[in-house]
């Protein structure tokens, strides 16, 4: 069971290109409807969870159902399985993209690459603007991180403490008029 | 020690980012950039790399930046950074979902956790739109801003590939296809100019 835990994130991990979303419809394939392991409604839980927690989606993904199918050696294979083929293909590349760099072509050709890249920097940014809830708390924590960043070029730690701190206070307090 | 510096570091992008994929990219590039491990480019090079690449986007990062940094120890430098900093942005996640998935129920319902992603969804909005102007000077103006550049092949390329690009990515062509005609075009501007 846990060999074929550790068997199906690898092939997750070795067939997902872009990463964390991308990857939920494949551990839906593999994870319910082929093995078995969990329900339709534990995915839901997995989104819901994945979102509220730090880190990447693919490895909370992982950890979770890992977890949820055979305890804690499920979630450690099933993380490592999920992490091991980017670990190995990154560090594979990384020796042949240094020794590209110097070739003028491959110059140019990045130089072209940052500019797309760019694009889809801001693509994935406004994907995540539609999908955010709006209201005058969302927009002035939007404005207010933009601003200490890009102007006042705060600390990014400091910036995502405080909007948290800020999301909290401003919810409990709703909450209460609510009750009143 | 470069290889404690590394898990530490990247512990701290793993324990502090929210949602996937570009969510990360803000925290990474500031304490990446800020520490002189790389530069602006290279990162906007290498996420190039990680989208035509299988896996999430942190974990590249972290290997990319790991057996870089680990690499002026020799071979098994380059092995062990590459560990230490995958290890690290990797462990935040696997402890904290660990004692959720045990709290499941309480963690689901809460009101505080519910609060502060009220708090940080839109935080992360912010702070990728101030990961674009920082990484949009590097990419349009790469000799500083003046007058003069707007008028300069690099500007003007730049521009083209990064609207060419927008378009194409509103119209959902898939990110490979996009880095590839980017890279392209930025071939024939590199040779006819």
């Amino acid at each position: 069971m846990i060999l074929k835990l550790f068997l199906t994130f690898l092939k997750i991990g070795a067939f997902t290109f872009g990463g964390g979303y991308a990857m939920i419809p494949l551990i839906q394939r593999e994870v319910v409807e082929k093995n078995k392991w969990l329900s339709d409604e534990d995915i839901l839980d997995i989104i819901a969870i994945a979102e509220s927690t730090p880190g990447p989606i693919a490895i909370n993904s992982a950890t979770f159902v890992g977890y949820k199918a055979a305890g804690f050696f499920g979630a450690f294979f099933c993380t490592l399985g999920v992490v091991l083929p980017s670990f190995v293909i990154i560090l594979l590349i990384s020796f042949v993209l240094d020794q590209f760099k110097a070739i003028t072509a491959v110059q140019y050709a990045f130089n072209g690459i940052r500019a797309g890249v760019l694009a889809l920097i801001l693509k994935a940014l406004i994907n995540m603007y539609k999908k955010c809830p709006k209201g005058w708390v969302s927009y002035v924590v939007m404005a207010a991180s933009f601003v200490a960043v890009a102007v006042f070029d705060v600390n990014v730690l400091l910036v995502i403490i405080g909007c948290a701190v800020f999301g909290l206070i401003t919810s409990l307090i709703a909450e209460k008029r609510c009750r009143e | 020690m470069i290889f404690l510096h590394l898990f530490l570091t990247f512990f701290k992008i793993g324990a502090f980012t929210f949602g996937g994929g570009y969510a990360m990219l803000p925290l990474i590039q500031k304490e990446v950039v800020s520490l002189g491990w790389m530069t602006n480019e290279t990162i906007l090079n290498f996420i190039a790399v990680s989208e035509s690449t299988p896996g999430p986007f942190a974990i590249n990062m972290a290997t990319y930046v790991g057996q870089a940094m680990g690499g002026q120890y020799g071979l098994w430098g380059n092995l062990l950074g590459a560990f230490c900093a995958t290890l690290g942005v990797v462990l935040p996640s696997f402890i904290i979902i660990l004692l959720v998935a045990k709290f499941f129920e309480k963690f689901k319902e809460s009101h505080i956790v519910k609060g502060c992603m009220t708090g940080l969804k839109p935080a992360v909005i912010g702070l990728i739109g101030s990961a674009i102007v920082s990484n949009g000077i590097t990419v349009f103006f790469p000799v500083g801003i003046s007058l003069a550049v707007f008028t300069t092949v690099e500007f003007i390329s730049a521009a083209a590939i990064f609207l060419l690009a927008l378009v194409l990515a509103l119209k959902k062509v898939h990110p490979i296809l996009i880095i590839v005609l980017s890279a392209a075009l930025g071939i024939a501007v590199g040779y006819l100019f």
